[in-house]
Parts: C-alpha cells; structure tokens; sequence
C-alpha cells in the first residue's frame, strides 16, 4: 500500500494526526519515567566513589543528550522551512525550542547541583559545561528572536536562518571552548574509566527513551497550539469540535 | 563601465559607506570612546594591582573589542533600510552578496580598525609586554572583520525590529565566542611562552570561513527581512 507521506505535512491533517498521537507518548513517556526512576533508585546500588549522588546522573546526562540533538532536529526542521516553504517545518521548529531551552537548562542545573558534592563548586568553568550553557544562549536569542517579530513568516524565516548559522557554528565553538579549556588548565577531574554497573545502564537508558518520548508529546502539543493560533481564521479550524463549544 | 565589475563594485559601496560615515564622525567617534572607557574601567573595578592588570589585558581588551563592535552594527543597515536605498540596492541586476561584503568592509574600516588602532595604547595601560600588544594587533586585524561579518547577519535579521540593539547583542555575541577564545588565547600564549601561531591560524582560518560564507547568508536574511 502507497502511503501518501506528503499528506501530514499541511497543518490541516497533522493537527488531527498529532492529537491522536499525544497520549501515546505521553503514557509511554510517563511509564518509562516510572520504570528508569525506579530501577534508578531502588534497583541501581550505591556507587564506589560517589555514593548516592551519582544518582542525579539519571536525569542529568538524557537532558544534556537531548538539549543537543533537539537543537539539531530544530535546525533541520528550519531548513527543511526554508528549502521548501513548507509552513509546518517552521511550526515544529517553533514548537521545539522552548523543550530544547528546557532540557539544556535542567542540564546545566543538576549538573551544579552534582558539582557541588563532587567537585566542591556549584559551577567549573568545564569545557561541557561552558558549550552547553553556550547552547542554552543559542536556543533563547532563537526564541527572542521569533517572539519579536510580528509577522509569522518573516519571524519563522529569520529564526530558521539563525537556527541554521548556529548549528553550523555549534561544532565551531565546541572546540574552541574545548581548546580553551585545556589551555587554562582548568578542572582536572573527569568522570571516565570505571564500566557502569548494568542496572544503572538500564536505568539511564531509560530515562533517556522517556525524555525523548516526553519531549514528543509536549512538542506534539506546542505545535497543535500553534497551528491553532496561526489558523484561527480558516473554516477548518472554526468547524473543530473542540473550538465550537 | 568599469563599476560594472564585481571589484569594482564593491570599490563603489564600499567608498560611499565611507563618505557616509565621515560625514557622521560622531557615530564613529562614540564606538571608539566607549571602547576606550569599558577599558578604562576595569582597573577602576578590580584595583590597581599591575600583576592582575597585565594578566586581565587580553580578555579585556577582547570583550570591550566584542561589545563596541555590537554597538556600531545596528547602523550597519538601518539608515539604508529607513531612506529605501536598501531596497534599491536588492532591486540592483548586481550580486547582493557583494554589495553586503562591502557594506561589511566599510563597517570593518570605520569600526574595527579605529579599535584596532587605539588597542595598543590601551594595552600599555595594562602594562602588556610589546610582543604581546604586537599579537594584540595581528589577532585584533583577523578577529574584528569577523565579528563585523556575523555581526552582519544579525543586523540583517533584526532590520526594522523593535529593541533590534539589545536583540542583535543577544543573537550575534554566542556566535562570536570562538574569535574571543583565539583572539585574547593568541595574547596570552605570549606571556605563557607557548607557541602563537595555532591561535592566529585559527583566527585566520575564522576569518577566511567568514568571507565566503557570512555575505550570502547576510543577503539571504537581507531578503527576509525585506520581503
């Protein structure tokens, strides 16, 4: 059977296609929550050197793997708006970046909050911890800049721009903080070597498919709002049955 | 006839952007004296130690470089957005691409190179050895076309906005933190004793990066923003 794929790209039809979607992943997303968080917890043992802290890796290192592969799938979404005008790209990539700041937030916090205990500091001027707090500035002048424009072709068009120019500048300034990491001499300590106990692996992979399942369906939901509001004056939008009543 | 050629337009843009800004010294003067006064600053901020000063010197002078650049850029485009010449020269048969590099150019010359310039006798403030204030310029001279070349494709994305200033500063300086890192590394591999030439080449390699790149996607956020 010939599947039209080109059908779910009009908002028309997505938006029916993501509403039935959403709690799909989000009872997925919930329940993968409940399973990593308690094999996380209850299952994983103490580690050797770190104790109980090491826990908040569980949620800190799927946040920080997807800050950055969202910011890529946001920039290939912009482009695929660009290239070809498909006003749906630029919807989704729209919809992302507020997950993308989110999650490269949460990154950032519990990673101070591990550094505390760990390292002694809330905050080391880390090569990883620099490029993602860079990442985070990225993911909100993309924002800024989106919100201030009025028009909504013109403001996708320009933030997919500036989505594309920072994801070819990403590798670029991962570097060179890395080199200027190195030069500085800054911490030494660095988490490698010791092979991860399999409950904890279980754990993190867990954790890390239901990050990615929640940040479907709150990205699924972003984008129904947005259709809604950059369509509210058509026929289709005004004869939904959740918008009649 | 010969403006008709690529060189010679970007001679062309190039000199009226020049003439432009002469008739507008203030503006140019104003980038210059806040760069001057950030810098000065400083040791009001930290204390007079010459030990610390001398250690700060590259970092501060590359910041202040960085912001005083931010502050010129939103002229890079507006006067000529607001009189419609911008939309004339879009209409032009020439390559937008080009008449944007010499837009850049001509922003480069009238506020990256008076920073350039005066870096020097700033950094004598700081008591910086002349080796290193001479690695000061040479990173300053491949660093600032940089920030004025992305600076650009801010500019051209923020065309027309409102609070474009602060905006712009907020999308461009992210983009910028490469040329920071080499451009005040250079400086302070001279006082460490290592080995200069990977910063500069680095920079260089920025810098080359930017000129084929920046101006197509300057005259594609230009169309954007024009449309």
């Amino acid at each position: 059977m010939a599947i039209n794929w080109f059908k779910y790209s009009a908002p028309t039809t997505f938006y029916g296609l993501a509403g039935k979607l959403i709690p799909w992943f989000a009872l997925s997303a919930a329940l993968l929550f409940a399973i990593g968080l308690y094999i996380g917890f209850v299952v994983a043992p103490v580690d050797a050197q770190q104790g109980e802290f090491y826990r908040i890796i569980f949620i800190h290192v799927p946040s920080s793997i997807l800050s950055m592969f969202l910011y890529m799938i946001m920039a290939g979404y912009a482009a695929l708006g660009l290239i070809f005008n498909t006003r749906l790209s630029a919807m989704m990539a729209t919809a992302i970046a507020p997950t993308g700041a989110l999650f490269a937030f949460i990154s950032l916090w519990t990673g101070a909050l591990w550094g505390k205990p760990m390292w002694g500091a809330w905050w080391v001027w880390d090569a990883r911890l620099t490029s993602e707090l860079i990442l985070l500035f990225l993911y909100l002048g993309f924002i800024a800049l989106h919100a201030s424009i009025d028009d909504a072709r013109r403001a996708d068009r320009a933030s997919a721009l500036l989505a594309i120019v920072g994801s070819v500048n990403v590798p670029i300034i991962y570097f060179s903080v890395k080199w200027w990491n190195t030069l500085h001499q800054g911490s030494t300590i660095k988490f490698t070597g010791t092979s991860m106990h399999v409950a904890m692996q279980q754990a993190m992979f867990t954790m890390l498919a239901a990050c990615w399942l929640y940040a479907i369906a709150i990205v699924l939901a972003r984008v129904r709002s947005i259709i809604l509001e950059r369509e509210r004056n058509t026929t289709w939008v005004s004869e939904l049955p959740e918008v009649r009543s | 006839m010969k403006q008709s050629t690529l060189f010679g337009l970007l001679v062309l843009v190039i000199r009226r952007d020049l003439v432009l800004a002469m008739r507008r010294r203030a503006d140019v003067l104003t980038t210059l004296i806040f760069f001057v006064m950030v810098v000065s600053l400083f040791p009001l901020g930290v204390g007079p130690e010459m030990s610390m000063l001398r250690k700060m010197a590259p970092g501060v002078l590359w910041v202040a470089a960085l912001l005083s650049s931010m502050l010129s850029l939103g002229r890079l485009f507006s006067a000529d957005y607001l009189d419609g010449t911008l939309e004339q020269m879009m209409l032009a048969p020439q390559s937008l691409s080009m008449l944007v590099l010499g837009k850049m150019a001509a922003h480069w010359m009238v506020s990256g190179l008076p920073l350039v310039l005066m870096a020097p006798v700033l950094g004598l403030q700081f008591d910086m050895s002349a080796q290193a204030l001479g690695v000061l310029i040479i990173g300053l001279l491949l660093g600032t076309p940089v920030l004025s070349m992305v600076g650009a494709i801010g500019a051209a994305l923020t065309l027309g906005l409102r609070g474009g200033g602060v905006l712009l500063s907020l999308l461009v300086l992210p983009l910028c933190i490469p040329v920071l890192i080499f451009g005040s590394g250079a400086v302070e591999a001279v006082s460490t004793g290592l080995s200069v030439a990977s910063h500069l080449s680095l920079l260089g390699a920025l810098l080359v990066l930017a000129l084929v790149f920046t101006p197509w996607v300057t005259a594609q956020a230009l169309r954007i923003s024009m449309e």
